[in-house]
């Protein structure tokens, strides 16, 4: 077994030892399932997709997601552990990746579990089953997106409250960065090419353009990108500040 | 006895202030390496270092032959490190702990399952195996720690204060266990317990400011003790002026201190000329004279003593 697989494992049972795992996992089903059907006009729609479903997908992650990330580095901080791992026969990369895939992993368990929205539309008609297909996987790698940027923020301090709000507030802005509201605000004075550089950066842009069942590999392309840039910068400040 | 830990000229700098000021020493194969020094004297930081947790502001270490900054994972195989406070998974439990750092440093199966017992039996854990390591005590949870840094019985040994918070018979038995280990590795452990380095270590050497003040092995640290070598006596009755005049007749004896009185006893320190071993004419003297001797015995100096006076903070200058 490698290192990343035994530090995956090790994290990913410690999700399941504490009363995290079924919290995140009852309240990821609950919020999913109420916007859904409430906000998302589900039946009324009177239509067999998934994508009032999907459409709250970016704000439950911006939410939730830094709830299961702050802890990445901040509580290995914070209890001296860091040391500990740091002190084995591991490269820091692998230690990142590890815990990384770790939380990866556990938040699509979350998701998986949410199978029976698909088992309904199938039951109450007759979805194309290939965009939601698409439409999961486009889930799953915003997930991770908005996981990395969690790590990253988590690195940056022993406080856990601070990294929740830090990740939430650059996941809205990766949000953001794709509303025609936002962008129009700068259409009139910034030149186009910045414009289409900050759109470029959405999530909503690549998550929808997925979730319309196209997997074009550019999307895929920009999630696996954006992953690798902030998982690059949380080893980065973990080896400049593992010392605090 | 091959040198196994190398440290050049190590310092630390955190901003202004200067952990650890260019540190140099080896320590070989059999040794166990004893740092003493007050709070803030930069045992844990050069610890750090050694490890390859910090990364030194200039110098060097080396394991086995290893550069920690150029090899770490060669050098980091083959150590075994307690970082201070003994710090552990929370949720985990001892058993769960000790799979997982095995697997780390590539340990699995039947010879990972043997190590784990073997080891949880030397440092006594097998009571608590099964338990949450947030509710253990605070030696058990130190003696995780160290079955921890011993698992893959590792060529160097990194312990920063290994026995602190153990009751007095788990003392017992982590000295003796590092005493067993100590022929086949290098040790180095910090300690605020003098006797400790009596008990176990081959060499001391104290840290103050960041600096080594002093090296060598615990006898010659006694032997730095202004008490070394003088001989108590303590006489029962007599006049204290007349017994002190007698003793300072004596050949080789520079100098008689009172050190006070107890109903009838009356207690002399008898200071010996340089290298002169005087027990015996201080005896000779207390059976001419026909003092009632209490108590007669050689006081070969406190490492306290030589401890304070090497770094309270008066005397750190000179
Ligand atoms: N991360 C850090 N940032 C700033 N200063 C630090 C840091 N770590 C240690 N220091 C300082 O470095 C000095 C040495 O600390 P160190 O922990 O090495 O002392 P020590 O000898 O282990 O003391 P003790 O006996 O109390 O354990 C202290 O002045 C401490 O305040
Ligand atoms: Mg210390």
């Amino acid at each position: 077994m490698g290192r990343i697989q035994v530090i995956l494992k090790r994290e990913l049972a410690g999700y399941f030892a504490t009363p995290i795992a079924g919290v995140f996992i009852v309240i990821f089903l609950l919020l999913s399932g109420a916007f859904t059907f409430y906000l998302g006009n589900f039946f009324v729609r009177g239509q067999a997709d998934l994508i009032p479903f999907f459409d709250f997908h970016p704000w439950l992650y911006l939410v939730l997601i830094p709830a299961i990330a702050m802890r990445l580095w901040a509580e290995e901080r914070k209890e001296g552990t860091i040391e500990m791992l740091l002190t084995l026969p591991v490269t820091i990369w692998e230690v990142v990746a590890g815990k990384f895939l770790a939380a990866w992993v556990f938040t699509g368990i979350a998701l998986a579990l949410t199978f029976p929205m698909w088992i309904t539309v199938n039951i109450l008609g007759n979805p194309d089953n290939g965009v939601i297909a698409a439409s999961y996987i486009g889930s799953l790698l915003m997930a991770g997106g908005f996981l990395a940027i969690g790590s990253c923020m988590s690195a940056l301090t022993k406080n856990q409250v601070i990294a929740f709000i830090l990740s939430v507030v650059v996941g809205l802005g990766f949000i953001l960065s794709g509303f025609p509201m936002i962008l129009n605000l700068f259409s009139g004075w910034t030149p186009h090419f910045i414009l289409d550089t900050v759109s470029s950066f959405s999530f909503l842009t690549h998550f929808h353009s997925i979730s319309k069942g196209v997997l074009d590999l550019r999307d895929i392309f920009f999630f696996l990108t954006l992953i690798a840039f902030w998982l690059f910068a949380t080893a980065t400040i973990i080896d400049m500040k593992k010392a605090e | 006895m091959g040198t196994m830990v190398e440290i050049t000229d190590l310092r630390k700098d955190f901003g202004s202030i200067v952990a650890v000021d260019g540190v140099t020493f080896s320590v070989g194969q059999g040794e166990v390496l004893g740092f003493l020094g007050p709070n803030g004297a930069g045992k844990s930081t050069t610890m750090k270092m050694i490890t390859g947790f910090l990364t030194p502001t200039s110098g060097s270490a080396k394991i086995c032959g290893h550069d920690i900054l150029e090899h770490p994972l060669e050098a980091k195989k083959r150590i075994g490190y307690l970082p201070e406070g003994a710090p552990a998974y929370q949720d985990m439990t001892p058993a769960a702990y000790l799979t997982f750092i095995g697997e780390m440093r590539g340990l699995g199966g039947q010879d990972l399952q043997k190590r784990v017992a073997d080891t949880v039996e030397k440092v006594n854990l097998q009571s608590v195996l099964g338990q949450p390591i947030e509710t253990l005590s605070k030696g058990f949870k130190r003696r995780l720690g160290l079955a921890q840094a011993i698992l893959h019985d590792p060529e160097v040994l990194i312990l920063d204060e290994p026995t602190d918070g153990l009751d007095p018979n788990q003392k017992h038995e982590v000295r003796t266990l590092i005493r067993t280990m100590a022929p086949e590795k290098a040790i180095i452990l910090s300690t605020h317990i003098l006797e400790e380095v009596q008990a176990v270590c081959t060499r001391a050497m104290i840290i103050a400011n960041g600096k080594v003040v002093t090296d060598g092995t615990p006898a010659d640290l006694e032997g730095q003790s202004p008490n070394h070598n003088t001989v108590v006596l303590t006489v029962r009755g007599g006049d204290v002026y007349a017994i002190q005049a007698q003793l300072v007749k004596i050949d080789g004896v520079s100098k008689v201190e009172e050190l006070g009185q107890d109903g009838e006893l009356r207690q002399f320190r008898v200071f010996p000329d340089q290298g002169r071993w005087i027990i015996a004419d201080v005896g000779q003297c207390a059976r001419e004279q026909q003092w009632e001797v209490a108590e007669l015995h050689v006081d070969r100096g406190q490492l306290d003593e030589v401890f304070r006076s090497l770094t309270a903070p008066k005397q750190a200058l000179t």
